[in-house]
């Protein structure tokens, strides 16, 4: 993409000029920086289509094969890139198509704008053809939406979308705009959103409350962090290693927190949460002070309530002050932006190391390793596990590869087992658990750091919910690497069954069609894998492919996820088998 | 669990479209019933201000105010308990107009009441009152023996006892 072109256009667009609403649109996607977008045509989008059409050389629209794919691949896009992802669709069925997309950005904190078209203004609420109420459908799953229904409204209201969705905690806006709005001619004029006037994105930092944090930490003799995707959404990963590294506190991050200090770091203790790491989970209810930093005490994190961390005094560093007590009563709240916050505490703490604390999470890693780990990555018996192909996965790619999953047993554990080097690395549905969420996010997660190893992780049920953007990839030749781990089951489901439901399989078992050749009905170079010896081969095989690749490895039926703390049990009392 | 009290909620919004499906969702979301609610201009210029009554528990309430505020257009909310505001319901009775001449008794209601007859026609005779929750419901109880054509009540409106910091809040931020 040309970003000269980009800077030119967004000068331009100080002075005016006469064009439809649909070219404004256009102007004002340029104006905010976008390059690509993700979208399917139809009725009432066509006149922004057209203009699309017109702009081609600036802007590249890729066209999905369902509105929900392309949701996901803007959220893959905006996740690696920390950039606002753009989505498109027409009215009806295809801005309904969008809604477990933005649902999904919603509930992760995603940065994303979503333009749907409406029926012509004099049609709204006749039931038109292909009208739908979006803006009433989207609500609840919105940060902000709303109806634009005379071109002259644009401007302003994609400038406050792009404002909205980026700043303070991220997320999903919409924009419906009406027919006869595309089409209408106005005085076209750009400005940036620089403030509403209702709205605060970033709370201010109260030095009384840092000075309080900073105290209690100083004091403590069993610290402990948990840390969330807040971390890297504020680019906060530097202070933060400061901090953790300073106060020498054993660290462990939520399914969205991965990756924003390494895996190999040793104050990284793991992940918490229902398929988190044993030490983290039982000492949750043994530490004394509990620093909670970007995340927001979710019920998959925090498992029973009434028996969290009820020992600890509990600091929560976060952007939205309605986070603040929601779950988890707090000693100390520090409101801000995360960057800011760990940089004004780092100066107040004192240098620790806590060696006898930290033996305790290494001890409790052991009993981890023996029962868990060793089987999962070194399994004697035959069937491949899903451990193992992550364990070569990091090997080829040195762990710095973008892993992006599907939701299941396979997204658990590659969670639990991917090496992440680097931040914005694990790319996953966190607080929705979509399935088919992985193979469109990898598209975006793609096309946004081309310069990166982006690997899609899907389980068999997952993969064909979104299977289709295979298409996608071949027509846009995205090199993204497919990995599916087949179990024939949907296996996340199946281990409950199998743990809560007697063993009963209802409606869990999945007779599979040959993937290989529908991946290669799509032109994509592809490979099965069953038995041990062909893996690192096959690994190998993909990684080295220049284009898109797919890889089914054929796992372990009924394979399970532990650890695992049962729905509505205590942390500490996670299951090891 | 904390009792449940009733609850004054006002918030300071921007007027637009579709925020009132907003507000509601968090209620509806949390399954909590709005007893009252109004929506109208308030002291600041383009700034409309609702008030809301709930039955809820302090700590509930806390959140869904978090969650009140967090909404793009809404400026601030607050809540406030009984004590600390002052509110008034307006309501208004529909009855006979033959009554008014055959039961004494109705005229001293209406002026004991405090109410005021709005109008009066060959059919019907109008009943205006303001007042606070209970003495609408007595004047309601007094009235229904002569049998009431239609009633409506309005929501709760209330103003605070402290000021509100909203005013000084957008001045800081038109600065
Ligand atoms: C859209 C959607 N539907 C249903 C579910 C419930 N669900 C969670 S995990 C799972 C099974 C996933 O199976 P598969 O994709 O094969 O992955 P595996 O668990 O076997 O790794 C299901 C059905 C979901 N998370 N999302």
């Amino acid at each position: 993409m040309d970003t000269k072109a980009i800077k030119k256009e967004a000068n331009n667009t100080q002075t005016t000029e006469r064009i439809s609403g649909s070219e404004a649109v256009i102007k004002c996607l340029l104006a905010e920086g976008v390059d690509i977008l993700y979208g399917y045509p139809g009725g009432a989008i066509m006149p922004v289509y057209d203009e699309l059409y017109k702009y081609q050389d600036k802007i590249h629209h890729v066209l999905t094969r369902h509105e929900q794919g392309a949701t996901h691949s803007a959220q893959g896009y905006a996740r690696i890139s920390g950039k606002v992802g753009v989505c498109i669709a027409t009215s009806g069925p295809g801005a309904t198509n969008l809604i477990t997309g933005i649902a999904d950005a919603q509930i992760d904190s995603t940065p994303m704008v979503c333009i749907t078209g409406q029926v012509a203004s004099h049609l709204l609420g006749s039931d038109a053809f292909q009208e739908t109420d979006i803006v009433g459908i989207s609500t609840p799953v919105t940060k902000w939406n709303c109806q634009v229904t005379k071109a002259s409204q644009i401007p302003e209201a994609m400038a406050k979308a792009f404002y909205i969705a980026r700043s303070g905690r991220p997320g999903p806006v919409l924009i419906d705009i009406t027919k006869d709005a595309q089409f209408e001619e106005f005085d076209f004029k750009y400005e940036k959103c620089k403030g509403i006037r209702s709205y605060i994105p970033i709370p201010k930092i109260d030095t009384d409350s840092i000075q309080a944090a900073a105290k209690i930490i100083n004091e403590a003799k069993k610290p402990m962090i948990v840390w969330g995707q807040g971390v890297s959404l504020g680019e906060a990963e530097a202070q933060f290693k400061a901090v953790v590294e300073k106060a020498g506190i054993p660290s462990a991050w939520t399914i969205l927190g991965a990756g924003a200090i390494p895996t190999s770091h040793p104050l990284n203790i793991g992940m918490v949460g229902m398929h988190g790491n044993y030490a983290p989970n039982v000492l949750t209810n043994d530490c004394d002070v509990l620093i909670a930093i970007g995340m927001r005490f979710d019920d998959r994190v925090t498992g029973s309530l009434s028996t969290y961390a009820k020992q600890a005094k509990v600091i929560h560093f976060e952007i939205d002050p309605a986070e603040i007590d929601k779950n988890v009563k707090t000693e100390v709240a520090v409101l801000g932006d995360a960057k800011e916050s760990l940089a004004a505490l780092l100066p107040l703490l004192e240098e620790k190391t806590h060696p006898e604390w930290h033996q305790k999470f290494k001890d409790l890693y052991a009993i981890e390793y023996e029962k868990v780990i060793k089987d999962d990555l070194y399994p004697t018996k035959e069937g491949l596990t899903m451990a193992e192909v992550l364990k070569e996965i990091n090997i080829q790619t040195k762990g710095d590869a973008a892993i992006v999953s599907d939701v299941g047993q396979h997204q658990m554990i590659a969670c639990r087992y991917a090496n992440f080097n680097k931040t914005r690395s694990n790319i996953t549905s966190g607080g929705l658990g979509t399935m088919g969420f992985g193979l469109p996010a990898a598209i975006g997660a793609k096309m946004a750091a081309p310069e990166r190893e982006v690997i899609s992780i899907s389980g068999d049920g997952g993969y064909q919910m979104t299977i289709q953007e295979l298409g996608t990839i071949f027509q846009q030749k995205v090199p993204v690497k497919i990995v599916v781990l087949n179990n024939e089951f949907l296996g996340m489901v199946r281990q409950w069954q199998e743990m809560f439901f007697d063993r009963r399989y209802a409606s869990t078992e999945m007779t599979n069609p040959d993937f290989v050749a529908i991946a290669k009905g799509y032109y994509i170079d592809a490979q099965k894998v069953t038995k041990r010896e062909e893996l690192k081969d096959a690994v190998a095989k993909m990684i080295n492919t220049d284009g898109p690749y797919f890889l089914e490895v054929c796992v372990e039926k009924e394979g399970k996820v532990f650890p695992m703390i049962p729905t509505g049990a205590s942390v500490s009392d996670i299951r090891l088998e | 669990m904390n009792e449940n009290n009733l609850y004054t909620v006002s918030i300071y919004t921007e007027n637009n479209i579709g925020l009132l499906n907003r507000i509601s969702a968090i209620f509806q979301r949390r399954h909590i019933n709005i007893e009252s609610i109004n929506s109208s201009v308030s002291e600041i210029e383009n700034v409309t201000k609702w008030t809301m009554v709930v039955g809820l528990s302090e700590d509930q309430m806390k959140k869904i105010i978090g969650q009140i505020e967090k909404q793009v257009e809404v400026i601030k909310a607050y809540y406030h308990t009984e004590d600390e505001t002052i509110y008034q319901e307006s309501c208004i009775f529909k009855m006979k107009s033959d009554l008014l001449f055959d039961e004494r008794q109705i005229q001293n209601i209406i002026k004991e009441s405090n109410s005021r007859i709005v109008t009066v026609n060959k059919a019907f005779f109008v009943i205006e009152k303001s007042g606070r929750k209970e003495e609408i419901d007595l004047l309601h109880r007094e009235l229904t023996v002569f049998g009431i054509l239609q009633f409506t009540r309005s929501g709760r409106i209330a103003v605070t006892k402290e000021p509100m910091e909203i005013s000084k809040m957008l001045v800081a931020f038109n600065q």
